[in-house]
């Protein structure tokens, strides 16, 4: 306080550092997936293009493929759904229990640090463990334990993306204001009470227009692993691709983007209601 | 710990981990339903003082009792048990924005109602007229259904208030707890803290901006600067010369709560009645 302050940044060399950083390690990242961008537009590659995208139209519409269309919908919704309330189950106490900030040792640091630090750690490995294998391995997994059928697919996804959402809803928990749950904390709340009434009411526009965003890559995700038996629209668009009817692909490649709106609209609507 | 102590503070310091010792070597007694203001220029370590107080700072050495145990020799039941008995009021009310009034006061128990009871109170509040009541003794009972970023910074600082009065802590702690209400209801506010004090008989410690009101509402002052005592004594014992030199270091005058300069009386002569 009583010597000259210095009137440079201090921050500016660690920034600049990083800045190198990230530019040294994206370049062999280019590099190695031989990312070149003037391919797309070369005399061969436009061609391949535009006679790959000319088989998609025009739309299928007859009104008996419309309607497995529509049923196929259903299907690949009921999964997404009830994979993400499966993922909601496996995720949630896991995020509570990683987060650091609804942690009561940590405070002092106090009685039962290292058990925390103990339970945390499996705990954290799991999310780690769940969300490291595709959901398609855990499909071709549980479709040898389930057999065919959406309940493989409604494991997968509840497998993986439990795993994705314990690990961002803690960090979304962490990233907003952790204070309200720490003082509750330090007037002697619990853990849960202290989430309760301290983060969730900070956090709930956040936790849910991610939890919807996730659903919505559960639909995706449900199509791809209808291709190895979960049905839905993905069995749909297998079939549709293996009989080389392009019209059909594209019908359902439509459906998704109906999906993709409609999921837009839930959490722009949810996001209103809780905001 | 003698039994009549509510606070006993022996060599304490407080280093925060980027080296800033906040707290020096303080040695304080408090006995209990004692009422204590703590004044100090900003920078002075009364927060830190409170927090570690409050169980929420651990000190870097010395040790510390708080009614009637060292903190950090008890095991997490009785910690917790201990954190519940004592409630702080924060400068900046730690409330999510979107949380209703009624649950931001009734959070005051949550480190006394079983778990079943803090999630059941979230679905329909379990003790709205409770709620109620301490909101009306803070002025603000017509808020009771608002949202809290609905309220101005000075209401929510009493929604904070009442939390604690709420939570009914053998040691009531408060930081700055009326530095964004006006003047007039300052003094009702730090009034009804007192007056909880009296009619229940707890300890009291409130680090204040104001120095009027802390040598007007309390029977001891207790001045802080740089992480020390500067000194310890009964308001009427407080002299001009002890608060100038007080808050040197921040401003040529001393802090009030309209900003008017204190008036000046000789040293050793009665200002007002300290607690009316
Ligand atoms: N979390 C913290 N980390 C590091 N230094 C801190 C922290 N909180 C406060 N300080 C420093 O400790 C000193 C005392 O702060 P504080 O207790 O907040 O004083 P007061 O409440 O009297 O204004 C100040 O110099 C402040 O910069
Ligand atoms: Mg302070």
């Amino acid at each position: 306080m009583n010597s000259i302050p210095r009137l440079r940044d201090p921050a500016a060399a660690p920034r600049l550092l990083l800045a190198v950083c990230i530019v040294a390690l994206l370049w062999p990242g280019f590099s190695l997936t031989e990312f070149d961008p003037a391919a797309l537009f070369d005399e061969r590659g436009r061609a391949t293009i535009v006679k790959f995208v000319g088989t998609f139209f025009p739309l299928e519409t007859s009104p008996d493929f419309l309607g497995l269309v529509l049923k196929s919908t259903f299907e690949t919704l009921a999964i997404a759904t009830a994979g993400m309330a499966f993922a909601i189950l496996i995720g949630w106490p896991l995020a509570l229990v990683v987060t650091r900030s609804l942690s009561i040792s940590r405070i002092g640091p106090g009685p039962g640090l290292m058990p925390g630090r103990l339970v945390r750690m499996p705990a954290r490995f799991a999310l780690m463990f769940f969300r490291s294998i595709p959901e398609i391995v855990w499909a071709l997994l549980f479709v040898r334990a389930v057999g065919l059928g959406p309940a493989a697919g409604v494991l997968a996804i509840g497998v993986t993306y439990g795993g994705m959402l314990g690990k961002v809803y803690s960090e979304i928990l962490e990233s907003n204001d952790t204070r309200p749950a720490t003082a509750l904390l330090e007037a002697g709340g619990g853990r849960i009470a202290a989430f309760c009434y301290g983060m969730w009411p900070v956090a709930l526009p956040e936790l849910v227009s991610y939890s919807v965003y996730r659903w919505e890559c559960a639909v995706r995700a449900s199509v791809i692993m209808g291709f190895v038996g979960a049905g839905g629209l993905g069995l749909q668009m297998e079939l549709s691709m293996r009989m080389l009817n392009g019209g059909e692909v594209s019908t359902i490649l439509l459906t998704f983007l109906l999906l993709v709106v409609l999921a837009d609209g839930v959490s722009a609507l949810l996001r209103k209601v809780t905001g | 710990m003698d039994a009549r102590l509510s606070v006993k503070f022996n060599k304490v310091s407080l280093e925060y981990p980027n080296g800033v010792r906040a707290v020096r070597r303080l040695d304080c007694e408090i006995r209990k339903g004692e009422r204590v203001a703590i004044i100090g220029p900003s920078g002075a370590g009364k927060t830190s003082l409170l927090r570690i107080l409050a169980t929420a700072l651990r000190p870097s050495s010395g040790t510390i009792g708080v009614l009637d145990t060292d903190p950090w020799r008890l095991d997490r039941g009785n910690l917790r048990r201990l954190r519940s008995r004592i409630g702080m009021v924060h400068q900046a009310p730690p409330i999510p924005p979107r949380q209703r009034v009624v649950t931001a006061v009734l959070a005051g128990r949550l480190g006394q109602w079983p778990a079943w009871r803090s999630l059941a109170s979230l679905v329909y509040p379990m003790d709205i007229a409770g709620a109620e009541r301490m909101l009306a003794r803070m002025e603000i009972a017509d808020k009771l259904f608002e949202r809290c970023d609905q309220l101005s910074g000075g209401q929510l600082q009493r929604v904070g208030v009442a939390r604690v009065l709420y939570q009914r802590p053998d040691l009531i702690l408060t930081d700055e707890p009326v530095s964004a209400v006006d003047p007039a209801l300052s003094d009702r506010v730090v009034g009804e803290l007192n007056r909880e004090a009296i009619e229940r008989g707890v300890t009291l410690v409130a680090s204040l901006h104001a120095v009027d009101l802390a040598l007007h509402r309390f029977p001891r002052v207790i001045g802080v600067r740089a992480g020390e005592i500067v000194f310890d004594l009964p308001p009427v014992r407080v002299s001009d010369g002890m608060l100038a030199e007080l808050y040197a270091s921040e401003s040529r005058t001393v802090p009030t709560q309209d900003n008017q300069t204190l008036e000046t009386v000789p040293a050793g002569v009665r200002r007002r009645p300290m607690f009316s």
